[in-house]
């Protein structure tokens, strides 16, 4: 009876000691880093032909701005932590490059998120700091918000500067206005697993050079410009987007 | 005991007399008639913690606006160059100061920047906040020209205006700080959303069919493309109130935002000025070099200029730009004008 009864108090104890764990709350930070192919991209490497794409143009970076949505941390216990609806993040201005959550219940996590948004939420002019900010796509094209805006100059075949807009949107064929086809071109980026044990600081790289290769190897002098209203440029774009993002370090 | 009765009345009387101080005025406080539109679209106006709108500010900003007390000369007020007829703008390229002498920059239209939330003010962003830009053209020679030491002193011997600051700021001695933030009260005021095209997008009224098409010339990234620096139906701002180069020089002879901040690729860059009210607003860029919407229309269509620090956004520089046809130019100007808001010109709350 007494062994009984000294098990069944252990069995409480560690009962509580699980209880103890789940309760540990930390303050876990996504921090967006932006490279090209290693080589730090933001403001202070902004304006210069320091880059080339796999294509072989140089390429100088203008304006680099962007939207994730649905921004998650899923718990293995059902303990998702929504971060963020959405996030305009803007390299150039330094904005939107971290997001925190407090009071994550220490665990494993996957972490994940949409890039763009999708069709559900990209609903025309209904985001105040995205319309303040000029983010917003023409209703010709379908509203609602560009995904990316990556400006930016490039030397044509003749060596001469020429301007790009990397604009991606949700692919839109009005070529027969009377019946136009919209694809949601958003897609979902999973980072795998990470434990939070405490604090921590997890970083979302984007390699900048994988928009314009992998699996399509980007021809700049081809498309260059006017390509949100161009469908087929979309697809391609969206297919590129999907080894743009990686887990960087996760420091705790 | 007597003493302790006295005492009492004596606390009386001073509390009574301190109720009756004028130092105890309290301002009114006002709160901005946000348009439909902008509630609909843009978060909400910037006004500062340290200082609120009240009815009073406002009402003193208006006359310290139109009073020629804030130039050296006295004869110069802020709304000389900043007219209400032209959407307090100035109808000349460059506004002769209070001494007569010219400058290098068109005189900017004043409406709606309380939706300016990056808070930088002027053509090349140097000033930071309405009240940090009314501080500047006071002072400088070559618009009014004026001595804050003077002026202070001015205002605070005046007949009226000593009790109209005590009942915006209390009492003490009147200030240029004082100054710039009821001139910053009645700014925020100046509130432009009743065009055509508002009422339009509120369903009120119809555009023309070559307004519509119009608008889409300057919706359409192959066209006009004008949308990604000049807001759209989704930003009545009708600005991203950012800094560009557009494309109007090969070289620099005023380096904008670039002289501002000491960046190289700043330079030629320039605030991206507000659609509304063009008609009232001529004439047009930083520098005022054109007279009309037609010019401004074929410069973007075959007078780019290509330069380094020009903006990715500006295509086709090596042709000179998108090339629109006669009849889409003549189609976006005419959705332009339906930016045009005729009340804001009149309305006596922004007048003398």
């Amino acid at each position: 009876m007494r062994r009984i009864f000294t098990l069944f108090f252990m069995a409480i104890a560690f009962a509580n000691c699980n209880d103890l764990d789940a309760d540990n709350e930390a303050q876990v930070t996504i921090q967006f880093t932006h490279n090209w192919d290693g080589f730090v991209v933001d403001d202070t490497t902004f304006n210069s032909f320091q880059f080339q794409t796999a294509n072989g143009e140089n390429v100088s970076i203008e304006r680099l701005r962007y939207v994730v949505s649905q921004l998650e941390l899923v718990g293995n216990r059902n303990n998702n932590v929504l971060t963020q609806d959405y996030n305009l993040v803007d390299v150039g201005n330094g904005t939107g490059l971290q997001l925190s959550s407090s009071n994550v219940i220490t665990g494993d996590y996957q972490l994940r998120f949409r890039f763009g948004l999708a069709d559900a939420d990209n609903q025309d002019g209904v985001y105040q700091d995205l319309n303040v900010a000029s983010f917003n796509v023409p209703t010709m094209l379908g509203g609602g918000y560009h995904y990316m805006q990556f400006d930016g100059k490039y030397k044509d075949a003749n060596n001469q500067d020429a301007n790009f807009n990397y604009h991606v949107i949700r692919a839109a064929n009005v070529s027969n206005p009377s019946s136009p086809v919209f694809l949601d071109t958003s897609f979902t980026v999973d980072l795998g697993t990470i434990t939070i044990r405490n604090d921590a600081v997890i970083e979302v790289e984007m390699n900048v050079a994988e928009w314009f290769v992998n699996p399509n190897t980007w021809d700049l002098n081809v498309l260059n410009t006017v390509l949100m209203p161009n469908f087929n440029a979309q697809l391609l774009m969206s297919q590129n987007g999907k080894s743009v993002f990686s887990l960087g370090p996760v420091t705790q | 005991m007597k003493k302790g009765v006295l005492l009492g009345f004596l606390i009386m009387v001073l509390a009574a007399c301190s109720s009756n101080t004028p130092e105890e005025y309290e301002p009114i406080p006002y709160t901005l008639e946000i348009p439909t539109l902008f509630q609909q679209k843009l978060l909400p106006p910037v006004i500062p913690a340290n200082n609120p709108l009240t009815v009073e500010g406002i009402a003193l900003g208006k006359k310290l606006f139109f009073d020629n007390i804030l130039s050296g000369t006295r004869t110069q007020s802020c709304a000389h160059c900043h007219r209400p007829q032209d959407a307090f703008s100035h109808a000349f390229q460059f506004s002769p100061g209070a001494n007569g002498n010219l400058g290098t920059r068109n005189s900017m239209p004043l409406f709606n920047n309380a939706w300016n939330y990056d808070e930088l003010f002027t053509w090349d962003g140097k000033e930071f906040s309405l009240e940090g830009q009314a501080f500047e053209p006071v002072t400088n020679p070559i618009e009014m020209n004026g001595n804050w030491q003077d002026i202070e002193q001015l205002l605070n011997n005046h007949d009226s205006y000593p009790e109209l600051f005590r009942q915006v700021f209390g009492a003490g001695r009147i200030d240029s700080t004082m100054v710039v933030k009821a001139i910053a009260q009645f700014q925020r005021t100046l509130i432009s959303a009743n065009s055509k095209f508002d009422r339009y997008l509120l369903g009120q009224e119809t555009l023309t069919p070559e307004e519509l098409n119009g608008f889409n010339v300057f919706m359409d990234e192959a066209k006009g493309d004008c949308f990604h620096c000049h807001g759209s139906d989704n930003n009545p701002l009708w600005t991203d109130n950012q800094f560009h180069n557009n494309g109007l020089d090969a070289t620099f002879t005023d380096l904008g935002l670039g002289a501002v901040t000491g960046d190289p690729n700043d330079n030629g860059k320039f605030k991206t000025p507000t659609l509304r009210n063009l008609v009232y607003t001529s004439p047009y860029m930083h520098d005022g070099r054109f007279a009309t919407l037609d010019e401004v229309i074929d410069f973007y269509s075959e007078g780019l200029q290509n330069s380094s620090t020009i903006d990715p956004l500006m295509k086709n520089v090596n042709q000179g730009g998108v090339r629109l046809s006669a009849q889409d130019k003549s189609d976006l100007k005419a959705f332009l004008l339906t930016l045009t808001d005729p009340e804001f010109i009149r309305d006596p709350a922004f007048n003398r």
